[in-house]
């Protein structure tokens, strides 16, 4: 199953390598990350989904609270929580594509970012599955570059990660 | 206020901290450090011939001592040499700070002369690492270095020094930091109470239960807290190669170790099982054997400092996080004034213990007759006779090192030091170095094979220069025996560059270092040679001992199989 681990983690160099080393040392999946600083200048928020059973899911987080520099951290998807991941597409905008790019981002509550003669730059926001699903959209209109953030989130009402 | 140089904090602080001896060896981005070492007399460096030494005899001490082993090295080849001790102190959970030169600052990542990104190089095998950023902060990051391999589950730490941190000119207060704290490091001490009530009951419950317990007794000074639970209870107890002394071998209750080249009786009692109660151990493979057949009729209490150690291989049915001492201490105050269910049970589950015993009893190898070759097995008898089993006994990797935890039996924990998780070949005499410089008035031993012993032999230089009298016993069977012995039973004899060939003739060797050689070849020999070597207690001996080259471990787990399943000798098997 998949999982969204966040981790609130020292804001020190070497303190991302030593956890997304201890995902290859220990035969752990990635399957998105994303890391950057909070409100609080010493702390990253870094946000990893894995696949893995109950057991992988507990040896990981295990093996993270071990590192020293990992201060807290939550599984979301053990709760109800919310699942953010931006994306930038560059799509090709030619002749009648232009329009249906347009629509198809509209429908998506996508947003048109930037535009030249011959491209459009959409930026999409939602859970992984829509921003699959705007790909598999995009792509009989050809898609020139993706950039996805990793997913990011926070779990629901009062729950906090936080010291 | 006192305003001292980076590298002169390094020196005062190990003075503070209590660091009396430090293993090294020079170099370019370490000579500040070196020079702050060389005005001063309270830290005592041992000048090693290779850093790999340097860490193994670090780590010796620790294991003796219970103290974090320090290291210092250069940068580049100085730190990458130390890499394989440090990582055979983090398999096995040894407290050591390893402080490394780097580069100056301003050059590192310019792949300048002898850099090596070493924080990236250790990182997947030490407890935590640092990298010095301003001098002013290296008393707060050696405290926190020596606070985090000495506490919670121990290990080695790095500590990354550019150059430039110890420059001589530039001066900054210097106090010693007497605590420190580290927000997202809160190691755990107690075990939960409901758990452990828990684990009582089911304790005083079971019928064939069995204790077994591994290197977080030693590690965590519980070996008398578990010998009076043990004892309270009756129950037999089986330690892992690291555990081994925890619970004194001479010892009724003791079935000796488990696993791979466990004892009969040991393997057997897991097997059979109803209740296993797992104290600092963490059922690595070489002791479950085929994790799927593992003790199949037994319930599973794990006790373990490291939360990621429980259910890691095998399901837990009872876990506590908790130190070994406090968890076990807290049973012995619930069995207090309660007995055990069924004692008649109990007494039944010794009946079929002393029957396991009783089936190898004399079995266990054939001793050697006159004119024949020694066995390994009776030298390991005989040394332990002659040190009246009280030695501090190393080894480095192989059968020599199976022989000498079967036949060399322990009373006392912190005696048997042995690269239990990385298997670190040429461990044994530099970890023998660390524990004699350590215990001078002790007889250290260092079991040892051709193989072995010639992947660090350049430290009898060391020896020499500081005095260090350890007993050197080489097994001599002119071959890799372990490999060879693999290659006996699984690949049909075929011994692929498992021979010795070109030995060189260790008696000249020896004596052109200046010390005492003795070469044993038959039966005879080797009690007068054995007198003589033991003589005394700050000579370096080498004994060069050839036994028998055909000679095979046993009993050997079956792979894939249960604990049970072992050949107990070249034509039995269970």
């Amino acid at each position: 199953m998949r999982h969204i681990i966040s981790i609130l983690l020292e804001n020190e160099p070497g303190a991302l390598s030593r956890v997304v080393g201890l995902f290859s040392q220990r035969n752990f999946n990635i399957e998105t990350l994303n890391v950057a600083p909070t409100e609080d200048p010493s702390l990253s928020r870094l946000t990893v989904t894995t696949v893995g059973d109950d057991r992988v899911i507990e040896q990981i987080t295990k093996h993270l609270n071990k590192l020293v520099d990992v201060v807290k951290l939550v599984d979301l998807t053990e709760g109800n929580h919310i699942e953010r991941e931006l994306m930038l597409v560059k799509v090709k905008a030619l002749g009648a594509a232009r329009d249906e790019v347009k629509r198809t981002a509209d429908i998506f509550r996508a947003q048109v970012v930037d535009v030249t003669p011959s491209v459009y730059t959409v930026q999409i926001t939602g859970d992984g599955g829509k921003l699959d699903a705007f790909i598999q959209a995009m792509a009989p209109i050809g898609i020139l570059e993706v950039a996805r953030t990793g997913v990011s989130g926070i779990a629901r009402g009062d729950k906090l990660l936080s010291l | 206020m006192e305003l001292l140089s980076g590298a002169d904090m390094i020196a005062r602080f190990l003075k503070d901290e209590g660091v009396e001896r430090i293993y090294g060896y020079p170099g370019g981005a370490a000579l500040h450090i070196y020079d702050a070492l060389f005005r001063q007399d309270s830290v005592q460096h041992i000048l090693v011939r290779h850093e790999q030494a340097a860490t193994h005899a670090a780590d010796g001490y620790a294991r003796a001592s219970g103290k974090p082993g320090v290291v210092l090295v250069t940068s580049g080849p100085g730190a990458t040499n130390a890499v394989t001790g440090i990582a055979t102190a983090y398999m096995d959970s040894i407290p050591m700070v390893v402080l490394c030169g780097q580069v100056a600052s301003h050059l590192i990542g310019e792949d300048a002369f002898q850099e090596t990104d070493i924080v990236g190089v250790t990182r997947p095998v030490v407890k935590h690492s640092f990298s010095i950023r301003h001098p002013s902060e290296i008393p707060e990051v050696l405290k926190k270095a020596f606070y985090l391999a000495a506490t919670g589950r121990p290990g080695p730490v790095v500590v990354d020094i550019p150059k430039d941190m110890t420059a001589p000119t530039e001066r900054y207060e210097y106090v010693y930091p007497k605590k420190v704290k580290i927000r997202s490091y809160n190691p755990v001490t107690r075990g939960h109470t409901g758990q452990i009530k828990k684990a009582v009951d089911m304790m005083l419950k079971a019928r064939r239960p069995v204790f077994y317990t591994g290197g977080g007794i030693v590690t965590g000074g519980a070996s008398e807290a578990l010998t009076d639970l043990v004892q309270r209870l009756g129950f037999p107890i089986t330690t892992t190669l690291m555990g081994i002394g925890a619970y004194p071998q001479t010892d009724n209750q003791s079935l000796g170790w488990l696993g791979m080249h466990g004892s009969y009786e040991a393997n057997m009692a897991m097997h059979h099982a109803d209740l296993i109660i797992a104290i600092g151990a963490r059922f690595d493979d070489r002791v479950t054997n085929n994790t799927s057949k593992f003790c199949p009729t037994a319930k599973i209490v794990h006790v373990d400092i490291d939360p990621s150690s429980i259910s890691k291989t095998v399901r837990a049915d009872v876990p506590i996080v908790g130190a070994a001492g406090s968890v076990i201490n807290e049973m012995i105050s619930l069995v207090q004034g309660r007995e055990a269910a069924s004692p008649e049970a109990l007494a039944e589950w010794w009946q079929s213990i002393d029957g396991w015993r009783a089936e190898r009893e004399g079995k266990l190898y054939e001793p050697s007759k006159s004119g024949e070759a020694l066995k390994p097995q009776e030298v390991i008898e005989a040394v332990h006779r002659v040190t009246r089993g009280e030695a501090f006994v190393t080894t480095d990797v192989g059968q020599h090192q199976m022989f000498a935890a079967q036949y060399y039996k322990f009373a006392k924990p912190n005696r048997f030091i042995t690269s239990g998780g990385l298997g670190t070949m040429g461990f044994g005499f530099p970890a023998a170095m660390g524990v004699k410089l350590g215990y001078p008035q002790d007889d250290v031993v260092c079991f040892t094979g051709e193989g072995s012993f010639q992947m660090m032999m350049q430290e009898l230089s060391t020896c020499k220069q500081f005095e260090v009298g350890v007993k050197i016993v080489n097994l001599n069977n002119q071959s890799l025996g372990m490999v060879r012995q693999w290659q006996d039973l699984n690949y049909k004899s075929r011994h692929a560059h498992s021979y010795m060939e070109s030995l060189p003739d260790f008696a000249k060797l020896i004596e052109a270092y200046g010390f005492t050689a003795i070469t044993v070849r038959t039966h005879e020999e080797l009690a007068p040679a054995l007198e003589r070597a033991f003589a005394d207690t700050n000579e370096l001996v080498f004994l060069d001992i050839y036994v028998d080259p055909f000679e095979h471990v046993y009993p050997m787990q079956v792979p894939l199989g249960s604990m049970r399943d072992m050949l107990l000798s070249k034509t039995e098997r269970t």
